[in-house]
């Protein structure tokens, strides 16, 4: 059973630097250079050097352990060290993991890091066709035989279920789609920086796996991001004005899976609704005092479900609420538009709503929602303004 | 369009999309900063000498050079095998064992000698995937040409090149049919000690559906104890048969070996209401619908591999097959 109070976590760690290399198709670098040139950005972004950084948190599925990526960083010696599991599901919960070792006085500094050549390398979406007959992946197992193999068809599974138990085409996933590449478009740093897409050009878009069409799925990437968190206090001394972490949380469903959660209801993300609650009642908040929404994006159905889940609109008709427009969502392009840096790139953006320094800057934005990865058990933050 | 053009049309995308994936690993490289196991020495040349029956006398005595054709040899990883191998090279390989050349002939290789190589050279070298040709067929079988340049270097200077091309492809069959590969197999079931007898009962022709003798909750997938209750004792009951299609998708992209797309994988819940992954047979991939009254039989994939399917279209046997796809 998940919690039904307010933790204490909120407000006591704050993220004081961002930093990214460029994300491209092509990064003609290892994917440990990748982790330390965000790593290095990220201090300089905050104004510390490697040697302030006692803690590194990144995802299990990184390929660059904490340890590699200090001594190339020029990093000394760690107290903290953690990883988190699920794929992009991690990306809010290695924040957490970095505020939980801030407030406990376990490290002063902790950079948390997601760096791959996901384009140029192992692409994930090339699919899954054997695995070990540990837990994990005998879980799987259960799909593969009947080539149900990607992750695309994975998400595909539920988004047919939301369609016909809502009554919507496909075409209801392209508001996701065009909202998304509306903001990349106005991005330099974003893959589709400068191309907006019309509903009709997903409507034109071809099948990946019906019901989703090719403008419904991310762009794999290579690239790296990285944060700097530390007290909220320290933080104040910094270059950059905090974007203090107002509220964090991880959620797991019951009878949770990765990707294939079929035994449940499929038109919703139990997971998420289980981290909005948390999220809700640490930062004392609602949807309407939300400012900006990033919601994780590799796949437009689960934005969908997201805003249901988090109560910004009724079961079934976040279509509509998106292209009503009432919410800035997704304003750095998603990872549709911008990059799939597996959702770390999401949490640079709420970082720069907070600063007020985003390329599609909500006027006054304080308090922001952001999320991980959907499908899989997963983490959100909100964060917000000091003070 | 006809079936067979259809099979024909996408059997050229998927070339081209495999072409396209192949031809990334141009330019990349296929083993780095590679070490000669020893340096170049007068034991190695006198065999090697020996070997070929030359006998000239510039590879002897205290001037003595290395046989230019030698250039490869100081490279070579010995008995212990190609450690110096890539991941890039190792991954070309394995993509083109899945799309089924599995079998790898060298074709020929070009040498070029910039200076020559004497006892006491230290060896170093890298090589780089050059090129990796479109579908070809040969005598042999039907496959990719791949094209690895080494440029070998001595006290840090190229010492010469080494061009090596090597055909990955599937066998031609015997009796004169035209060359294609194998039918790729399908994915494996993952079975281990908690789900194996479910694949009995498949062997047995029965869908088994775990039972928690603790609260009575029905389980599938398999697994060793009961979400509802954490009770770990179980004992199985066997589906009647009877599903409804609960959701399902249509494969496109990308293309995998062993299926042919588009095809359709539904969701299937059984009438017990435990659910499923499956296929549906005896309707086309575009006209699987939520819904749908299915009913499980067992089909032989290959040799080794039978599955539990669903026909479509036979409403169950004294139950009612309409309510299942709502819940
Ligand atoms: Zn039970």
């Amino acid at each position: 059973m998940t919690l039904h109070r307010a933790d204490t976590l909120g407000g006591r760690a704050a993220i004081a630097g961002i930093g990214a290399t460029a994300f491209s198709k092509d990064s003609g670098r290892s994917e440990l250079k990748l982790a330390v040139d965000a790593v290095h950005a990220a201090l300089d972004d905050a104004g510390l050097r490697p040697a302030d950084v006692d803690g590194l948190v990144t995802f299990t599925m990184d390929t660059s352990p904490e340890i590699t990526v200090a001594q190339a960083a020029g990093i000394g010696e760690l107290s903290f060290f953690s990883r988190v599991h699920y794929g992009g599901g991690a990306a809010c919960a290695t924040v957490q993991q970095a505020a939980l070792a801030v407030a406990c006085g376990l490290a002063d500094v902790v950079v948390c890091y997601r760096a791959f050549n996901e384009r140029s390398g192992r692409r994930f979406g090339s699919g899954v066709q054997q695995r070990e007959p540990s837990a994990e992946g005998a879980a799987l197992g259960w799909m593969l035989p009947f080539g149900l193999l990607t992750p695309a068809s994975w998400v595909a599974m539920a988004a047919r279920r939301y369609l016909h138990t809502y009554g919507l085409t496909p075409e209801a996933f392209g508001q996701v789609a065009v909202t998304d590449r509306r903001h990349a478009a106005r991005n330099p740093a974003a893959y589709f920086y400068g191309k907006p897409i019309t509903l009709a050009d997903h409507a034109a878009s071809r099948w990946i796996v019906e019901p989703l069409r090719l403008l419904d799925c991310c762009q794999e990437t290579d690239g790296g991001q990285a944060l700097v968190v530390t007290s909220v206090e320290r933080a104040r001394t910094l270059r950059r004005k905090p974007a203090v972490i107002t509220a964090a949380a991880q959620g797991a469903g019951r009878a949770q899976e990765q990707m294939t959660s079929f035994s449940r209801d499929l038109t919703g993300l139990p997971e998420m609704g289980a981290v909005a609650r948390q999220l809700w009642r640490t930062a004392g908040l609602a949807p309407a005092d939300i400012d900006v929404a990033i919601l994780y994006d590799h796949f437009t159905p689960f934005v969908l479900m997201q805003l249901e889940e988090f109560g910004f609109c009724a079961p079934g008709e976040a279509a509509g609420f998106v292209a009503a427009d009432t919410l800035p969502l997704n304003t750095h392009g998603g990872q549709l538009g911008e990059a799939y840096l597996h959702g770390m790139n999401g949490i640079a953006e709420a970082v720069r709503q907070v600063r007020g320094s985003s390329v599609n800057q909500a006027p006054g934005a304080s308090r922001v929602l952001v999320t991980a990865g959907t499908g899989v058990p997963t983490s959100g933050l909100i964060l917000g303004a000091d003070g | 369009m006809t079936g067979r053009q259809d099979r024909v049309r996408d059997e050229a995308a998927r070339s081209d999309d495999l072409y396209a994936r192949l031809r990334r690993f141009e330019g990349r490289p296929a083993a780095t900063a590679g070490v000669g196991k020893d340096p170049v020495n007068l034991p190695m040349i006198r065999h090697w000498c020996e070997a070929m029956g030359d006998d000239h006398p510039a590879y002897r005595g205290p001037d003595a050079v290395a046989p230019p054709t030698m250039l490869q040899a100081w490279t070579m990883g010995g008995l212990s095998g190609h450690t110096d191998r890539s991941p890039d090279y190792d991954a070309l390989f394995a993509l083109l064992d899945g799309a089924g050349y599995t079998s790898v002939v060298a074709t020929d290789c070009e040498q070029e000698y910039l200076r020559p190589l004497r006892p006491g050279d230290r060896i170093t070298f890298d090589a780089v995937i050059e090129s990796v040709s479109d579908r070809k067929t040969t005598k042999l079988g039907t496959g990719h040409f791949v094209t690895t340049r080494m440029d070998v270097h001595a006290g840090g200077r190229l010492a010469g090149t080494h061009r090596f091309r090597i055909l990955k492809y599937a066998p031609a069959r015997a009796g004169g049919r035209p060359p294609r590969a194998e039918p790729p197999r399908r994915p494996r079931p993952v079975i281990n000690r908690d789900n194996a007898g479910f694949w009995d009962g498949v062997a047995a022709h029965t869908l088994l559906i775990q039972r928690c003798t603790g609260c009575g909750r029905l389980r599938l997938p398999w697994l060793p104890g009961c979400v509802d209750c954490g009770a770990q004792e179980w004992d199985t009951v066997e589906a009647g048969g009877a599903g409804t299609v609960h959701s399902y998708v249509v494969m496109h992209h990308p293309p995998f070996p062993a299926f042919d797309p588009p095809y359709a994988v539904a969701l299937v819940e059984l009438a017990e209401g435990v659910r499923m992954v499956s296929n549906v047979v005896g309707v086309a991939y575009d006209e699987v619908r939520i819904g749908m009254p299915v009913r499980l039989e067992f089909l032989r994939v290959d040799e080794e591999l039978e599955l539990p399917v669903f026909r479509a279209g036979v409403a169950a046997e004294g139950s009612v097959a309409t309510g299942g796809g709502e819940g």
